[in-house]
């Protein structure tokens, strides 16, 4: 399983295009809404939350059709589907690889993005904080709707109309706990019942995937 | 004799031929009186006025728009486990009907909403959980279309359903803690507390509630048959095409 992380990290980070792209699109989102709604800092202040999350959340959805599709092309994970990993390990891997290529780079640059919106100071903390705890969901849900979609040639727009309803209650919570963190308000609630999410997805969502899977190499 | 005997195509094909007529007719029937009885036989309200006539579609569709994902759900749980393809059929034939009643429900809510709230659009968690219902149908009805094999398409979206279920009762209670309503609670369960719905509109109401489940199952029997036709056309063609 170790070896399958660092194949997958490895071809992340070697093959190009992937890796740091999601990272550019965040940025574009950061830089283009201010140019949209005008340079006022209040407004940008208010609405700052928001778009980090729904940044996070498209730079996110950019790359989930290459967790599966690659391998499905080239025969890979029908391989990785007959060997002694159970198939839900080699779905949970690589959501994890795809987490720590986007979501957790996506983590650590949205304190920046965050001074470009003009986020108000106790914001920050709860901003990576919500981030950490909520894009593993985005992986692994991701992952879920990859598997739905990997037989499906040019399924990428497809999997966004999947994968974005399912985003729903994360990106809620998420930007619930930015947004009373930034105005001081408590948060344990909103980044509890993230945490909760996030859990769920993470225990019962590669079963989910894996089933998907095995009806698509079938 | 067991239910599971209408799950084979010629049985259901059968039953359904003769039953359908009949709930089609019933639900004409009950349509009919409960519209135009709801219409107009009952008064104006003294503060809605004649808007709350737009109960009489408005919630029966809404009822539906949620009873038709309860229903794909537990004929896609049908599927996974007894492997009837009427069942999957049946789940695929509900999907468009169940969107259909989401967009009525949504627009007749606009209706309602504005001259009452004076604004055609509220961001309220029952009016934004039914626009996420509708991308559900939406999502569902694609990754059918989108997938050749109607056995795998089947499989993938029981599995979108059930998971989609799940997100779907998570995002009704993540908006209700994200915005407060402006959305009345429901009603229609609280009859006999205080203040309930005023009798003279109840009634119609049920008698129409009545008529769009019936109107729901005659809609998916007539599109299930159309799939079972549909599906063995094109295993006529591919013998064909053999032969």
């Amino acid at each position: 399983m170790t070896a399958l992380l660092i194949r997958d990290l490895r071809l992340a980070f070697r093959a190009g295009g992937g890796f740091g792209l999601g990272l550019a699109f965040f940025l574009l989102v950061a830089v283009l809404v201010p140019l949209g709604v005008g340079p006022e800092g209040a407004t940008l202040a208010r609405i700052a939350p928001g778009i980090l999350w729904v940044g996070a959340l498209l730079a996110c959805l950019l790359s989930l059709d290459r967790i599966f599709a690659l391998d499905f092309e080239d025969g890979s994970l029908d391989l990785l589907a007959t060997s002694p990993i159970p198939l839900e390990g080699v779905v949970a891997i690589k959501a994890l690889a795809h987490w720590l290529v986007t979501g957790l780079p996506l983590t650590l640059a949205a304190p920046v993005l965050g001074v470009l919106l003009n986020l108000p100071g106790p914001g920050y903390l709860w901003l990576v904080a919500s981030l950490a705890v909520g894009t593993p969901a985005l992986s692994v849900i991701g992952a879920f709707g990859a598997a739905l979609t990997v037989g499906i040639k040019r399924g990428g727009l497809l999997l966004s109309l999947l994968v974005l309803p399912l985003y729903v209650p994360t990106l809620i919570f998420g930007a619930e706990v930015v947004k009373r963190g930034a105005t001081g308000a408590g948060v344990s609630v909103p980044l509890l019942l993230l945490a909760g999410i996030t859990a769920g997805a993470v225990a019962l969502l590669p079963f989910a995937a894996a089933a998907a899977i095995r009806v698509n190499l079938r | 004799m067991s239910l599971w005997e209408y799950a084979n195509p010629k049985k259901f094909m059968q039953v359904s031929a003769r039953v359908l007529p009949v709930v089609i007719g019933l639900a004409g029937v009950s349509l009919t009186v409960g519209l135009i009885w709801g219409f107009f036989l009952t008064p104006d309200d003294f503060r809605q006025g004649s808007t709350v006539k737009i109960i009489f579609i408005h919630v029966p569709t809404a009822m539906m728009a949620i009873n038709a994902w309860v229903m794909m759900l537990v004929a896609s749980l049908i599927w996974l486990v007894r492997r009837h393809h009427v069942s999957a059929l049946a789940a695929r034939a509900a999907a468009p009907v169940g969107l259909t009643f989401t967009a009525i429900a949504l627009v007749t809510g606009a209706f309602w909403g504005q001259p009452m709230w004076g604004t055609w659009w509220a961001w309220d968690p029952r009016l934004t959980a039914f626009l996420i219902l509708a991308l559900f149908y939406l999502g569902y009805m694609a990754l059918w279309q989108a997938v050749d094999d109607p056995d795998t398409a089947a499989d993938l979206t029981a599995v979108l359903c059930m998971v989609g279920s799940v997100f779907a009762v998570l995002s009704r209670y993540a908006v209700k803690f994200w915005n407060q309503g402006l959305h009345q609670d429901s009603t229609i369960l609280k009859v006999g507390e205080a203040d309930p719905i005023a009798p003279a509109y109840y009634v119609p109401l049920v008698v129409c509630i009545i008529g769009f489940v019936l109107l729901f199952v005659a809609l998916v029997l007539l599109r299930t048959r159309t799939e079972i036709r549909a599906r063995r056309l094109s295993a006529l063609l591919a013998r064909e095409r053999l032969a």
